[in-house]
């Protein structure tokens, strides 16, 4: 309890992390209550007030279809989070799982799993993904188990780092000598002791997911419509480039809020976890 | 040094087995037989493409000796003909590189020559106005959607000003134009899609050439030499620019495989016919030879990448040399 609250102290003292953290949090509230705010409904069609500039009746604006634009990009606040959220878990497990044992077992093991880290890394990740997209069928499962699968290399290479130092710790030979086992060894022992950069990737990837998700959807790949996204949503902004600026602008500019208070807030998770700072703070 | 090299490249050879069995999976994770698949998708599927089809994968063979028939092909560079025009896939692809390949040499020069002068004195100003100016644009840089960026630039230079051209490479009228005019027509086309493709880059770079400077002005030497009385501009560009850029070295090496992957959204967005709109639209058309060719090219370039990453590091480094010996 006392760490957490020094780590909140920490965090709290980044003014920039902490607008990030209070936008995050706003977003949440946003995409939750999303039914309660959004003014129109977001495929409510309406042939009579097709691309209209912003508004007082619509504040941004509408699209080819005369759809609400605030609406949409309220909306399509749901896919942003759903996909983020989803496609860092996935990535977050298989990272944790593949590094875990990486870095306990080490050996053969271990050579083998960071071969296969190191191939996967040599994809170009966004190709990779647009190819198995492209077999798959289209929709929000497929974006987010696909973006997950190609996006936890990184996250295993820090647990396995945390956990080749760890393993050597006294507490491990300790519970090692009653007789836990190996399951247990890793997940309840090591773990949680290595958990500090992967909740600080966490942050960074939901960001970088958000990203994906919208270049996918902008292409076509991603999320379908009439579904909105802020990806798909941008597709009609291309589409209608030359009449209607705010289809272009402001989905856009919630993707680029969306993912600056999240990397915000996992730099200031970053300095706030780092125990060497925490040394320099107590000289 | 040699040595070093040639253990490297030995120890290549087991990743690009992977990598060419990943790329085999991801072939029959396609539902049903590509064969099927193909035909299923698109009516200009011939009986010659079907024959073709089944002769690239030797899909009546097991499924081992189907993996070995692709490998060998595979090596020789054979990567079969397209789906969608029964071209080879490599004629295809080397068609497409010089665009591409000028395009992110451009951009890679506008990164170093914007990124490494901001780094530099955002790291010899710590905390000044303009350093605290140059993070906040690192972190939008890094949050900003680089599609999004060109739609509002094509808005902004192209739609409203009437400056620049919005898509494509060349005006239509270009057989027209006398030769500067050709190359003036020429530059414009690249001046947004050169932009936008270095816009992420120069936040990354000047962030990463930020933290490299920093970790150097910190040492000794560079104590001493100010001690001794050199001015600013000798320590910073003699003694700490030059061992502050060693890591940055590797970066070139790094951005290798990026040369010829090209954007595949900004290549759309600008109608740029290079690699990663040719990607793109082998996706739309599932048109597996041709992408299974660019992910394996592009999967061995990021090796070869790294590669040269390590031997540059190790080349402006006498420490790494010494102790690879």
């Amino acid at each position: 309890m006392r760490l957490l609250s020094v780590v909140g102290k920490r965090f709290s003292r980044n003014r920039l992390s902490v607008i990030g953290a209070v936008t995050v949090l706003l977003l949440l509230i946003i995409s939750i209550l999303a039914p309660f705010i959004a003014p129109y409904d977001p495929t409510a069609t309406d042939v009579r007030h097709t691309l209209s500039p912003p508004s007082k009746t619509h504040p941004l604006g509408t699209d080819e279809l005369g759809r609400d634009l605030l609406s949409r990009i309220i909306y399509g606040s749901r896919v942003s989070l759903k996909v983020g959220f989803v496609a860092v878990g996935i990535a977050i497990m298989t990272g944790v799982i593949i590094g875990s044992i990486s870095g306990f077992y080490g050996g053969v093991i271990d050579a083998v799993l960071m071969r296969f880290v190191d191939m996967m890394l040599a994809f170009p990740t966004f190709f990779l993904i647009l190819a198995v997209i492209s077999i798959l069928e289209q929709n929000i499962f497929t974006i987010m188990v696909v973006i997950g699968l190609t996006n936890w290399m990184d996250v295993a290479r820090l647990v396995r780092a945390e956990f080749l130092s760890l393993k050597e710790k006294d507490f491990v030979s300790a519970a090692r000598a009653v007789g836990v086992s190996d399951v247990r060894l890793i997940f309840r022992h090591i773990l949680p002791n290595a958990l500090s950069p992967v909740f600080v990737a966490a942050t960074f990837g939901v960001a970088g997911a958000i990203l994906i998700e919208s270049g996918l959807s902008f292409l076509g790949l991603g999320v379908q419509p009439p579904e909105p996204s802020w990806g798909n949503i941008l597709t009609a902004g291309k589409d209608n480039i030359e009449v209607a600026w705010w289809l272009s602008l402001y989905p856009g500019l919630a993707i680029l809020v969306t993912v600056l208070s999240y990397n915000l807030v996992g730099e200031g998770l970053r300095d706030a976890l780092d125990p060497r700072l925490w040394e320099a703070e107590r000289h | 040094m040699l040595s070093y090299i040639t253990k490297r490249l030995f120890l290549m050879v087991p990743l690009l087995f992977g990598i060419t069995l990943i790329t085999f999976t991801v072939i029959h994770l396609a539902p049903g037989s590509p064969v099927e698949v193909q035909t299923e998708m698109s009516l200009k599927a011939s009986a010659q493409a079907r024959e073709n089809l089944k002769k690239l994968y030797g899909l009546d063979k097991p499924l081992h000796i189907q993996y070995f028939d692709w490998l060998r092909r595979f090596v020789r560079l054979d990567f079969g003909r397209s789906f969608v025009d029964g071209r080879k896939v490599i004629d295809k692809i080397i068609e497409r590189i010089p665009i591409t390949l000028t395009i992110n040499i451009l951009s890679l020069i506008l990164i170093f020559s914007v990124a490494l002068p901001i780094g530099i004195i955002s790291a010899t100003r710590q905390y000044s106005l303009f350093d605290k100016l140059s993070t906040v644009f690192v972190f939008i840089g890094f949050s900003t959607p680089a599609f999004w960026l060109a739609l509002l630039l094509m808005i902004l230079f192209g739609i409203n000003m009437g400056l620049l051209p919005i898509s494509g490479i060349q005006s239509i009228d270009v057989s027209e134009m006398g030769p500067f005019e050709r190359l003036w027509d020429w530059i414009k086309h690249l001046i947004l899609p050169v932009g936008v493709s270095a816009f992420g880059g120069v936040a990354g770079l000047s962030r990463y050439s930020r933290s490299s400077m920093l970790e150097v002005i910190r040492q000794d030497y560079i104590r001493t030499a100010m001690a001794k009385g050199l001015t600013e501009p000798e320590v910073v560009f003699k003694h700490a620019f030059r061992n502050a850029l060693m890591p940055i070295v590797t970066i070139l090496g790094l951005s290798v495989p990026g040369l010829i992957g090209g954007g595949v959204i900004f290549e759309t967005i600008f109608a740029i016919p290079g690699m990663g709109q040719l990607f793109y639209s082998s996706t739309m058309a599932r048109d597996y030879p041709t992408i299974m060719g660019i992910l394996v090219i592009g999967a061995v370039l990021t090796l070869f990448g790294n590669l040269i990453a390590d031997i540059s590091y190790a080349f402006v480094d006498p420490r790494v040399r010494v102790s690879k010996k």
